[in-house]
This record gives structure tokens, C-alpha cells and sequence, in this order.
């Protein structure tokens, strides 16, 4: 009632004053000062840890005069092979023509030797007179044709998943996907060796990266062990950082296939999910050269994404993402390289469809490619002064120095090798890296593509004349 | 020189604007309850269950735009065309049985005015000597190309590429790439690479180019747009204070700016930032993705809108795709740059060249709109995109619509401001054949949603006519003519084109 409610008031006050009267000294005094202090702090001026020294209008003129920037780049050495490319002019196809000379081609990863094909031609070419060259414009906005649609849905069902996702650039393809998902304060576990476009994606996703030796799985699942262990002490944090392992199905930089099914078993033990880069993989491995999945028959379920570019097998331009619905059309909302860039030029994508068409229709052309990829690796590996890097059934193998030495002397050992192999009519080219900004650059080495349409003949020659060349150089 | 206009929005449309979202919002929350409790169906995809002690791959409030807002306009998004996309295309209808959840196309197409497709000077064509020519590269040298630059897949056809690049320029040298997105991504850590370097990027700058400045280990710092006192603040500050934390100056500092602008349509005030560039020591990239040949006397960009010297520009990139009706990207610059990238560059080093074909679209355009095919119809393409540009701009801006940007950009954003006004103005000018862009936030700020319209050389006056009649009828239904200024009748349309007229005789 009112009136009680009033009475009550002044009987709390009248406690409070007691209280105030019945504290013991010591108390009030160091609960003044506090207060004291309080207002002290509040009004005093902030101070700065660093001591600005507030400079003159001159002082200032004289440093803006003073500086003075470094060159935008530095003087390139003018024999950097970089400018002095080989030219090529015409089909770089199973016989290329490099500065004016006819070669064999082990060069240019046309594994399946698509590029060149008369009906891939053809069909570009129906797609070039009704669509005109460039899409203009990006996927949101009127970038998407019909052309691309037919290629997602192909490569969706030829790759037996969900859904799949097309990007313009092969390269940035994995480096747009990764930061799709991994964010900062994700972790990813990566592969030393893998290539410089995944490390780039790992770079813009600002994630915590962790990396294991190349291919090996125990020390894989020692760092996973360790992680699981950090896991423990912090598990409010754990609950919401997102691991992933990323591999490649053929390591471009190694030519060696990821062990996949120990690496199923650390995905469900470890609850990390998995990416693989299929680039060197697709159209190669497996039975139906649907990639590393087939290879060793795991269920294409049990990988989260599968990334690979269309500029090696089909030998056409792009990249595709594909795996289950779930984890895929995200990118059309977050894929950088999707949704701010161009969507691919409709011929190009109409060539990639054909190219999957055909190996449709030639289940066979697999196993004949990796065929000759075990004839070449055996024949080069009788080379003296060589070794060959790479598992024989993989189209990419690295020919390395047998004695290596600086990597400067053995870059231009490989070089002048290669001009002499050209100089004999087999095109071979040294594998380029970014020295300083790749994470582990691989030892100096002749990257070797195999080509389908290599017969017996054309692997004799190539390695007589790379024998004798080696023998002259080394 | 023209100027930009931005006039601001009046109170009552930016209260509306947020108390439109205020509701979406709401009832986004609502939605999303009763999805949970099991009341609606869930339709967008969901994880397999093996993977349910899996840390949750996306956070819920992330996709709580994408489920709540986005998914109610995704039909004005995304339409897939099934012809070239020139003056006029084919977009081929969808249906939605489940709120745009999943869309199946029907089969049907439907004809419609290209309003959306980056063709500023109409290349996209199929059929043609460029058509013609591309064929003949494809003959020649394959679709693909299966190498790197700096290995084995450096044709004829791109030296020849880059060698006309460069004279189209009109600068030392020219290196080209396979994507416009990659050729900033790419090229800037290369350029800006090491600590103590600093750039000073617009903040309205694309996205390309803000992932290849935090590709490097730079520090970033953004200035306002076109904004050339903020500019200068931030260079005289950094110049003066040094690197923070290390004491020391600053290594070299890049200034990345754009031509035109693609959502604003506004033009980079280049001699002020030359003239900054200059009494400073900053150097300058601007990206000319939709300036180089839309911009210009002669096409050549937006260093020749200005008459400023290109060589003065540091670092010169553009795109193909936009007005030379290709794909792929350019740096240009002194030979000195070029070599650099040339050798350093990651494009050059691990991805794949740009197609044959391609190559060959940018090369035989490039060369009409020289001059260099024995015709003025480069020159015809050129003034006829001026002329529709400012004509479009014109009748907008009378008819009272909110329109920003700078005079002579062929990009003409027109301002809504509230979402559900940019799906019922793309719905409505669809059904009056007409296939418009809108864009919404992240792409623009939250409460400057806007439709943006991309002229090009290919639309001619009776088809802008009926556009803009159309845009009209729309706008009044739809309460769209926000503009409190009073519409000032500046240019006749028969001074529009009266250029492109004269020419025409001439041809």
C-alpha cells in the first residue's frame, strides 16, 4: 500500500547511514581515496606511449621533400628466360612447332590430347557463330548461358555428385574456393608440396595453416593428434573452428598420388574435412577417369570438394568445384572468382563439354594413357646422370638432377638440356616456380607430360635423344 | 568535363528503406523459427548426417541474409541467356514452385532489350570479321592451351596480342592475362611485395583488387571516393609519420584507383591524382575495366578523356571483357614494369595462357576501333555509345529518377533505395521485355539499392526510346521519381546524335 511503501523508504536510508556510521575506519579512508582517484583518472589528460613530437609546417615540408620511394620494380637480369620465351606457332598437339622448329611435344599437359581434336574444333566453333566470343558479364548478371548450365550439370553427373560449379581461370578456381569456407581462425592442414594456387587460396582465407610432409599420413596424423590435444583445453573454441586437410589427387609438384584412403580414415577419426585438387587427376585415374575417388574406390561422398581445372584433360580454359549440393552453392554466393569475375567465354565451355563427351564414349583412353605414362617412366628412368620423380602410372613426372648441386647451376644445366632436346626435336620445358614466394619450392626439375597419342616410336626417340643430350650437358 | 552527381536521398526514403528491412528482418526471424520447429519445410540443402559431429561448416546468422532476403529476389538474378548477349537477347524463362528455393527452367525463351551485358562498343557479336577471324584462330591453334606463359604456351598470337595492346595505348609495352579478376589478384603482390610498402586504395574499389592488395604483406589503408583532399591527407601523413611501430619510411606507396566506377558511374578526377602522384613520389594503378574504350575521342580510355599523358599513369590494366567483347585482362606500362611481370608474375608463372581465339576477338576489335580495318566504324561505335550514354542519362534525370554518376560514364545507376523495389522494378521491366541489372547489398550500402543500366554502341535510339518509355511507366507505379531537383533540359537529343549522324553520312 502506499502508505507502508513510503515508510519503507526512509527505514532503508536510515539502515544505510548506520552502516555508513558503523564501518570501521580503515574502510571509509581507502573507499574515499578510491573515489578520489577515480575522479582523478577521469579528468586528467590521456597520455600517449609514444611521445609525438609535434613537428613544424617546415620540418614537415622538408620531410615530404626529402623522401624519396624506391623504383616500382626492380631491374629484371636481362637473361631471365622469362624474356625470352619460346614462341609456338600453330596446334601445340602431340607435334609442336617452337621457334620455327617441328618437336614432339612432352611439354604441354594435353594428357588426353584434346587439344587438336576436329569435332572439339567443330563444336567450339557452332558455339563461337551463335554466342559471339566473350559471355560479357558476370554469372549474376546475365553471364550465365545456357552452354554453362549444360557443363555443370555434365560434370556433376560424370563426376557422380551433386552439383558442380564452373569458374573461368583454372587457378582461380582452388584459390577462390578455400576462402569460401575457411575463414580467419580456421584451421587447415595442408601438404608442403602442394602448388602455389592453394597456397595463394590459403594466404587470402587468412586461416591458420598447418603443414605436413609431403604425402606422409603419420606425420599428418601427428599434427591432427597434437591439434585434438589443444582441442581438450579449449573446447568452447573448438566447437566452432572449422578444420580441413587439403591434398592434390597427382601432386603437380611432385608427380605422386595421395594415399586417399588413410586419409578417409583421419577425416572421420579426426573430424576434418577433406579438399583435393583434381587437377592432374581428373581424366587420368580411375576407370572412367573420374579421379583419386576411383583410383582406390572410395565413395565420392565421403570427400567434401573436389576442385579441378579444365586446362589439362579437357584442354580447354577454367575450373570446376563439384561435390554435394551443400557445400557447392555456397561458392555462387562466396567464390570471389565467381561471383566478381566474367563467367567463362561460351565456346570455351562448349569445347570442355565435348572433351567430357568423348570420354564418355572412350572409357578405354585411360588406361591406354596410363599405359604409356609407365612406358616413359621406365625408359627415362634408365637415364644416367637423371632421376625421375613421379609414380609411374601419373602423366606428370619431374626429371630431376641424379647429383644435384646449387639450384642455381642445376637451373641452367635443365635449361641448356632443354634447348638441346629442342634443338633435336623433342620440346621439353623446365617446370617454373616463383622461387621466393612459393612455401617449399621443389628441387629444379624437366617437368615431362605424357600425351596419349605417344606410341612406342615416339618414347624410343624421346629418350635417346634426352640420353644423349644429358650425356653432352652433364 | 562533366561532373558526378550524387544527390543525397530524401529523409522519408531512408527511413522507409530501413523500416523495409526492419520488417524483411522480422520476419525473417519468424520464418526461421518456424523452419526450426518443424512447421515449414526446410528446401535449402541440408548436411549428410555422417558429417553431424562435424564442426557446422557455415555459421547460421551468415546465411541468415541468404535465407531471408536474397532468396525473395533470387529470381531477378542469375538469369541464364541462351543467345549472344548484343543489343537484344534471349533469356530463357524459370519457374519457382517453392519461393524461388529451386528454380527449373520452363523452356521457353523470351526476347528482350539487353540492358544488363558489359558490351559498351558492341562487339559481342556473332558474326562478322572478328567472328570470322576467331574462327580462323581457333583452326590454327586449338581451343585450349595446356601451358604457362613462361613454358610453352606463349603463341604468336599473344606477342602480336600485346604488341597491339600497347600501341592502343599508346605506352612502351603490354603483358596480357587469361582473367580480368586474376590480372589484379595476381599482378599487385607481385608488384607491392616485401613489408614497408603502403597502398592507398579507394574505397569503393572492386574486388579483385582488394584481394591483390591483401594478397601482399602491405598495409592498406582506404581513402574516400574520388575523394582528393583525403588522398592527399593520408600521403602527406604517411609520408611524414613513416611506418608506424618500425620507424622507418616508407618503402614505396601505390595509389589504386578505377576509371569508371561499376556501380557508381562516376570517372576518376585523374589529373588531380597525377598531379598528387607526382609532387609526392606515390606511383599510380588505375584499372580501366570499363573505361579503356568507352572513354575518349578515339576509345583510348580515360587518360585520353582527361588528355592526360598515359605514360604519366604508372601502372595502366584494364580488362577485355567489357568493350572488346573477350575475356581477360592487361598491364600496361613502361618496358621496364613489363619485364618485371613478365617474369615475376604469377599469371605467367603457374596459370594458363589466354586462349587462341580469344586473343584474336581482342586483336581484330582493338584494330577496328583504331582504324586500322580501312573504316570509321570504330569511331561510329564510339560516338554512338557517347551519344547514347548521355541521351539515356538525360531523359532519366528529367523524367525525375535518382540518377548517379558522371555524365559521359556509359554505366547509369539508378537509385531505388528499398529492396523490394529492385524485385518488382526487374520483375516489371521483364515483362516489358527488358533485362535489367539490380544490385543490393553487399554489392552497394545497405540502403542504396539501385538498378545500373550498361549502354552500349549496339542499342539505337528507337530501342533506348522504348526503354525509357517503359522505365517511365515503371517508375510511376512503382513510386520510383524520388529526385527533388528540378529536371534541367541541357542537351537536345538531336545534339546527342548529331555526331554519330554525321559520321554516319560519311561512312
Amino acid at each position: 500500500m502506499a502508505v507502508e511503501d513510503v515508510m519503507v523508504e526512509p527505514w532503508y536510508m536510515m539502515q544505510m547511514v548506520q552502516a555508513f556510521l558503523q564501518a570501521p575506519v580503515y574502510h571509509i579512508v581507502i573507499e574515499v581515496l578510491l573515489i578520489v582517484w577515480i575522479i582523478g583518472l577521469l579528468f586528467s589528460k590521456s597520455y600517449r606511449i609514444q611521445e609525438r613530437v609535434q613537428l613544424t609546417e617546415k620540418e614537415k615540408e622538408d620531410l615530404l621533400a626529402e623522401w624519396k620511394p624506391e623504383p616500382l620494380v626492380p631491374d629484371t637480369p636481362e637473361d631471365h628466360p622469362a624474356l625470352h620465351p619460346r614462341v609456338v606457332s600453330g596446334k601445340a598437339g602431340l607435334k609442336v612447332v617452337v621457334d620455327g622448329k617441328e618437336c614432339l611435344n612432352l611439354a604441354t599437359l594435353n594428357f588426353l590430347g584434346m587439344l587438336g581434336n576436329k569435332r572439339i574444333e567443330k563444336a567450339a566453333n557452332t558455339a563461337l557463330y551463335k554466342y559471339g566470343v566473350g559471355s560479357c558479364g558476370p554469372r549474376g548478371f546475365y553471364g550465365t548461358v545456357d552452354v554453362h548450365l549444360d557443363l555443370e550439370d555434365k560434370l556433376a553427373k560424370y563426376t557422380r555428385t551433386e552439383e558442380a560449379i564452373l569458374y573461368a581461370y583454372g587457378f582461380a578456381t582452388i584459390a577462390s574456393a578455400i576462402p569460401a569456407y575457411s575463414k580467419r581462425g580456421d584451421i587447415v592442414f595442408c601438404d608442403e608440396g602442394a602448388c602455389f594456387a592453394i597456397q595463394k587460396g590459403l594466404l587470402a582465407s587468412r586461416s591458420k595453416v598447418v603443414y605436413f610432409k609431403h604425402n606422409d599420413m603419420e606425420d599428418l596424423e601427428r599434427l591432427l593428434k597434437e591439434q585434438a590435444k589443444d582441442d581438450k583445453k579449449n573446447p568452447k573454441k573448438a566447437a566452432v573452428t572449422r578444420r580441413f586437410v587439403l591434398v592434390e589427387g597427382i601432386y603437380m609438384n611432385y608427380g605422386d598420388i595421395v594415399p586417399l584412403p588413410k586419409l578417409v580414415e583421419l577425416k572421420y577419426k579426426y573430424k576434418v574435412r577433406i579438399f583435393i585438387e583434381e587437377s592432374a587427376s581428373f581424366g587420368v585415374l580411375g576407370d572412367n577417369g573420374r579421379g583419386v575417388t576411383e583410383h582406390f574406390g572410395v565413395p565420392i561422398e565421403d570427400i567434401d570438394l573436389i576442385s579441378a581445372n579444365m586446362e589439362m584433360s579437357l584442354a580447354s580454359i577454367g575450373g570446376f568445384c563439384c561435390g554435394d549440393s551443400f557445400v557447392i552453392d555456397h561458392q555462387r554466393l562466396s567464390g570471389q572468382g565467381y561471383c566478381f569475375s566474367a563467367s567463362l567465354p561460351p565456346m570455351l565451355s562448349v569445347a570442355a563439354s565435348e572433351a567430357l563427351r568423348i570420354m564418355e564414349e572412350k572409357p578405354g583412353i585411360f588406361e591406354e594413357l596410363r599405359t604409356r605414362c609407365q612406358w616413359l617412366h621406365a625408359k627415362l628412368s634408365s637415364i644416367p646422370g637423371l632421376k625421375v620423380c613421379g609414380e609411374p602410372i601419373s602423366p606428370i613426372m619431374h626429371l630431376q638432377l641424379a647429383a644435384p648441386s646449387s639450384r642455381a647451376e642445376d637451373t641452367k644445366k635443365l635449361e641448356t638440356m632443354c634447348n638441346e632436346c629442342m634443338n633435336q626435336g623433342v620440346a621439353l620445358t623446365v617446370a617454373r616456380y616463383l622461387e621466393q614466394e612459393e612455401h617449399l619450392v621443389p628441387p629444379p626439375s624437366i617437368r615431362v607430360a605424357v600425351n596419349v597419342e605417344l606410341t612406342e616410336d615416339d618414347i624410343d626417340h624421346a629418350t635417346a635423344v634426352i640420353t644423349n643430350v644429358a650425356k653432352m650437358v652433364l | 568535363m562533366s561532373k558526378d552527381s550524387f544527390e543525397p536521398a530524401p529523409r522519408v526514403v531512408v527511413f522507409l528503406t530501413y523500416l523495409g528491412y526492419g520488417i524483411l528482418m522480422l520476419f525473417g526471424y519468424f520464418r526461421d523459427f518456424l523452419r526450426k520447429s518443424g512447421v515449414e519445410t526446410t528446401h535449402s540443402a541440408i548436411e549428410r548426417k555422417n558429417m553431424k559431429d562435424f564442426v557446422p561448416l557455415y555459421q547460421s546468422f551468415e546465411s541468415f541474409y541468404k535465407r531471408n532476403i536474397y532468396m525473395r529476389l533470387r529470381d531477378c538474378l542469375n538469369r541464364p541467356i541462351c543467345s549472344v548477349p548484343s543489343a537484344e537477347f534471349d533469356i530463357s524463362e524459370r519457374v519457382s514452385d517453392d519461393g524461388n528455393w529451386h528454380l527449373r527452367l520452363t523452356g521457353k525463351t523470351r526476347r528482350c532489350v539487353n540492358l544488363g551485358s558489359y558490351n559498351y562498343l558492341g562487339f559481342a557479336e556473332n558474326k562478322g570479321p572478328c567472328a570470322d577471324a576467331a574462327a580462323e584462330a581457333l583452326q590454327q591453334y586449338g581451343a585450349g592451351v595446356c601451358s604457362t606463359r613462361q613454358e610453352l604456351g606463349n603463341y604468336k598470337i599473344h606477342e602480336e596480342l600485346e604488341e597491339t595492346t600497347a600501341r592502343f595505348l599508346g605506352v612502351e609495352d603490354a603483358v596480357t592475362f587469361g582473367m580480368g579478376f586474376a590480372t589484379n589478384s595476381m599482378n599487385i603482390p607481385a608488384l607491392m611485395g616485401g613489408k614497408g610498402c603502403l597502398i592507398l586504395s579507394d574505397e569503393l574499389n572492386h574486388a579483385s583488387l582488394v584481394l591483390g592488395a591483401r594478397l601482399c604483406s602491405t598495409v592498406i589503408k582506404v581513402f574516400k571516393h574520388n575523394d582528393i583532399e583525403d588522398v592527399e591527407r593520408k600521403l602527406r601523413e604517411a609520408i611524414i609519420n613513416g611506418q608506424p611501430r618500425r620507424q622507418r619510411a616508407w618503402r614505396k606507396i601505390l595509389i589504386i584507383v578505377e576509371g569508371i566506377y561499376s556501380m557508381e558511374g562516376s570517372i576518376i578526377k585523374l589529373p588531380d591524382f597525377i598531379r598528387l602522384k607526382k609532387k609526392y613520389g606515390a606511383y599510380l594503378y588505375l584499372d580501366e575495366a570499363h573505361s579503356v574504350g568507352a572513354l575518349g575521342e578515339t576509345g583510348r580510355g580515360v587518360t585520353e578523356y582527361w588528355g592526360v599523358d598515359p605514360r604519366d599513369v604508372d601502372i595502366m590494366m584494364g580488362t577485355f571483357t567489357k568493350s572488346f567483347g573477350a575475356a581477360g585482362g592487361y598491364i600496361a606500362g613502361s618496358k621496364r614494369l613489363i619485364n618485371h611481370l613478365r617474369a615475376y608474375s604469377h599469371s605467367t608463372t603457374y596459370a594458363c595462357s589466354m586462349s587462341a581465339p580469344v586473343a584474336q576477338q581482342v586483336i581484330s576489335s582493338m584494330k577496328i576501333i583504331m582504324g586500322e580495318d580501312g573504316t570509321n566504324r570504330g569511331q561510329l561505335r564510339i560516338k554512338q555509345l557517347a551519344a547514347n550514354s548521355k541521351y539515356f542519362r538525360q531523359r532519366l534525370v528529367e523524367m525525375g529518377f535518382m540518377v548517379y554518376g558522371n555524365d559521359d560514364s556509359p554505366i547509369v545507376p539508378l537509385l531505388m533505395y528499398m529492396v523490394p523495389k529492385i524485385a518488382a522494378f526487374s520483375r516489371e521491366m521483364y515483362e516489358q521485355n527488358v533485362g535489367v541489372v539490380v544490385v543490393g547489398y553487399p554489392a552497394t550500402p545497405l540502403t542504396e539499392t539501385r538498378a545500373r543500366f550498361c549502354l552500349s554502341a549496339a542499342h539505337t535510339r528507337e530501342m533506348l526510346d522504348k526503354v525509357l518509355d517503359d522505365i517511365s511507366d515503371v517508375g510511376d507505379r512503382l513510386q520510383l521519381k524520388y529526385s527533388l531537383n528540378s529536371p534541367v533540359k541541357a542537351v537536345s537529343a538531336e545534339e546527342c546524335y548529331s555526331q554519330v549522324d554525321s559520321l554516319e553520312h560519311k561512312a
